[in-house]
């Protein structure tokens, strides 16, 4: 840390919603540390596993398609967001999306144009050139050479209601003030004893897609404090991904496909059925449900040839057995009744078998803290904590609920962190 | 076929590139950096023969090392450029059926070798009191070496290399697919287009990382200085042969003659664009590299800085005495610089070219035609 420190606003966080908060929060004169829990190489949160970010706009461009009109993206809002959708904080979502991209491009961020013909169709989103990595990699930059303070492996463990700071690094633990904190640390989907708590002894069986260090402390520490807590911590986002994933950061290539092209068994050689699936693309959030609630918490795809030519290439191939009775040793499940049910169920055309187990992978939980549309942490009551700010997924359960809608995380980071970055330089600088 | 040869650390060395690859397919984050990935798009079974394709479309402009989410320390540890260096190596080697494993070393001795050999053989047949003498005026380069043995020895000890890295050519251009002649020629005008403006060198329009993880034009310049001032050179020697055979005139030629004028601008831009390449790799991060071919280019920066200063300094120090020696020098490095062309880094020019050309036959095929 600088020996001018402490800053008149601290940011706590790694991701898009605290660079974009630590940017702005600079610019507007304010001087600012960011602090990451997260390793140097591991930096940016989730933000690093991102790729697109919805804006609405009123017509194609060289980043996006047709058009996206402000009051559809409030639709599909209310949509996802169901009866916890805040609906201020959603016209504020909608409304600043317009000019993201603009502005993320000034702060340095490329995005991939549609001309290279290399993106899929897209009106609602546009795409980052390398993916939230790279757009990181220049926030961080920019940060940098206005003058915040960036540092990594610095965990923020504890801000109390009046702005108050504790801090560690290296087992060495200290208390400062600030004019204003900024809160960006994310969900709790790395935090295996709060998920435990809240899924029971199946969160064992879960992989966390992210980041290792999205521990949910602070939140944790916010909700003690008597903030106003928003969403439910059961309504985490799931996907089913590869059962040989690693357990945390396996990102976007892990996830599971195949499912609708072939037999989906459970633990105990049961089928399990996607009620509400459609032929084609299976519904990712879907599967992750249905692995999470079945015995184990593990599933198999079970595919014939003509599902493995539809499956296309996978980071880990899926295991080929001979014959049913190879297969039925493979999972344990007894050879005759598995006979049974792939003849009842099961693609046609095999033997041979093509196996891919999945387990349930956790993208982000569904609890948060409220926040108003100055992103102000409010109480229990509704008032807000002078000079605590909340941005991303940590207040994203009031627009999404713990729900997926794409590219809508990176949105909310942006917004939000903007926002949060404006008010807590506000806040700090008419102390 | 050149691929059935089994070598266990070429295999090795073809699986963890497949390895690393496959994850770039199912990820697609990078697909606008360079198209690299479009070209492993349309191909996901990653042969042994897509990846020396592959490697050698890559431009090594490290876009996709720093945007990697899966980069080490990442369990997958994904570090496509380096991966792609290695078999860019591995093809040179195996397609110019060189039997021994890569390395520098040996390219260097061989070098040093040309380098000198060419002064020795000078200064012990050449009369000492011819070549330490000035010699102004025209068809002083050959009162020091006579016509005869400078262009026979230049032709014997130029072609087989040169015929060497054709045959080699031929066989990646067969390895990699190749394509008729028709669509050749209807590819050729956004080839040669893309590989002149070295377009695959702007990480999909932002630049290149050349030092880290910021983007910057300067190792495409740079390259530009050296890839255009190594033209201009060959334009010299071939409007010097021009000039004698068809005009009758003599070297040395006059500073205002399309020779000297080529050669120069060529000369000084070849050293400005080695000296600021040399000035980035010594600055870059290594972390994205191969650091075992790193010798490799050091070694083709040195040729070419050493031709061409030594070129730069006969030009100047023409009308001395010292012009003998210097003559003997320069001709050594342009030996060297041939000589060892198979076994080197300069091997990636040719087959780069051959690779964008395949790309540029892909693009204008309907199975990659582009969505949009």
């Amino acid at each position: 840390m600088t020996a001018d420190g402490p800053p008149e606003v601290l940011v706590a966080g790694g991701g898009l919603a605290a660079l974009c908060a630590a940017i702005v929060a600079r610019r507007a004169g304010a001087s600012v540390w960011l602090l990451d829990q997260a390793p140097e190489a591991l930096r940016g949160g989730n933000t690093r596993h991102a790729r697109n970010m919805r804006v609405a706009h009123d017509g194609p461009s060289p980043l996006v398609a047709d058009a996206y009109p402000e009051a559809e993206f409030r639709t599909d809002l209310r949509r996802v967001g169901g009866d916890t959708l805040d609906e201020a904080l959603a016209a504020r979502l909608v409304a600043d999306s317009v000019d993201l991209p603009a502005w993320l491009a000034a702060q340095g961020v490329a995005f991939q144009p549609r001309a290279g013909g290399m993106l899929p169709y897209s009106r609602r989103t546009v795409f980052l050139l390398g993916g939230g990595t790279a757009m990181v990699n220049a926030l961080v930059r920019t940060a940098a050479r206005l003058g915040v303070v960036v540092r990594h492996g610095v965990t923020v463990a504890d801000v109390d209601p009046g702005g108050g700071v504790t801090i560690t690094r290296d087992g060495a633990t200290r208390r400062i003030a600030t004019g204003a904190v900024v809160v960006a640390t994310g969900g709790f989907q790395a935090n295996r004893g709060w998920l435990r708590e809240t899924f029971g002894p199946a969160a064992d069986g879960f992989v966390n897609r992210g980041t290792p260090h999205a521990d949910g402390r602070l939140l944790r520490a916010l909700l003690d404090q008597g903030a106003m807590p928003v969403g439910d911590a059961a309504r985490g986002h799931l996907v089913a991904v590869d059962a040989r994933s690693p357990a945390d950061d396996g990102g976007i290539v892990t996830r599971a496909e195949g499912m609708t092209d072939g037999l989906v068994l459970d633990r105990d050689g049961r089928p399990l059925v996607d009620p509400a699936a459609e032929r084609g693309s299976p519904r990712y959030a879907n599967w992750g449900r249905l692995v999470a609630e079945a015995p184990g918490q593990i599933a198999h795809v079970i595919l014939d040839a003509a599902g493995l030519a539809r499956l296309g290439p996978r980071v880990y191939p899926p295991v080929r057995t001979l014959d049913t009775l190879a297969l039925a040793a493979c999972l344990g499940l007894d050879a005759g009744r598995l006979a049974g049910t792939l003849a009842c169920h099961g693609p046609g055309g095999g033997p041979p078998w093509f196996t891919l187990s999945l387990r349930p992978g956790l993208t982000f939980t569904g609890l948060g803290v409220r926040v108003d549309d100055r992103a102000r942490v409010l109480d229990g009551r509704g008032r807000p904590w002078p000079g605590v700010f909340a941005a991303g997924m940590i207040m994203a359960p009031a627009l999404l609920g713990g729900r997926y809608l794409s590219g809508t995380a990176l949105t909310v980071s942006a917004v939000f962190g903007r926002r949060a970055g404006e008010e807590a330089a506000r806040h700090a600088l008419d102390l | 076929m050149p691929l059935t040869c089994e070598d266990r650390d070429d295999r090795a060395l073809l699986d963890e590139a497949r390895r690393q690859m496959t994850v770039c397919v199912v990820c697609k984050y990078c697909n606008g950096y360079c198209p690299v990935f479009r070209a492993a798009d349309a191909r996901p079974a990653l042969t042994d023969a897509d990846l020396l394709y592959l490697a050698n479309l890559c431009h090594d402009c490290r876009g996709c090392w720093y945007a990697c989410q899966y980069r080490p320390p990442h369990a997958f540890a994904v570090a496509l450029p380096a991966a792609l260096a290695r078999v860019r190596a591995l093809s040179w080697r195996r397609m110019a059926g060189i039997p021994w494993p890569g390395g520098a070393g040996g390219g260097a001795l061989l070098a040093l070798a040309c380098t000198l050999l060419v002064p020795v053989v000078t200064l012990a047949w050449v009369p000492w009191e011819v070549l330490f003498a000035p010699h102004p005026g025209p068809g002083a380069f050959h009162a020091v070496i006579p016509r005869g043995p400078m262009v026979w020895g230049a032709a014997l000890a130029l072609l087989p290399p040169l015929a060497w890295v054709g045959v080699a050519m031929a066989r990646f251009w067969r390895v990699i697919g190749g394509g008729s002649p028709r669509q050749v020629l209807r590819a050729l005008p956004r080839a040669l287009g893309d590989m002149l403006a070295l377009r695959h060198l702007d990480g999909g329009g932002v630049g290149c990382n050349d030092l880290d993880d910021r983007f910057s034009p300067w190792r495409r310049r740079m390259h530009h200085l050296i890839l255009y001032g190594f033209l201009l050179t060959v334009a010299a020697t071939v409007s010097a042969a021009i000039a004698h055979h068809l005009l009758g005139m003599r070297a040395p030629y006059p500073w205002f003659s399309a020779p000297v004028l080529l050669g120069t601008v060529g000369g000084v831009s070849l050293l400005a664009g080695v000296a600021g390449m040399a000035g980035l790799r010594a600055r870059a991060d290594p972390a994205p590299q191969a650091l075992e071919t790193r010798a490799d280019g050091a070694l083709l920066l040195a040729l070419l800085a050493a031709a061409s200063a030594s070129g730069l300094a006969l030009l100047l120090l023409r009308g001395t005495a010292a012009m003998g020696m210097l003559l003997a020098l320069h001709l050594g490095t342009v030996l060297a610089l041939f000589v060892t062309l198979p076994l080197g880094r300069l091997m990636h020019a040719p087959f780069r070219a051959l690779a964008i050309l395949r790309a540029a036959i892909e693009r204008r095929t309907p199975q990659h035609r582009e969505e949009s």
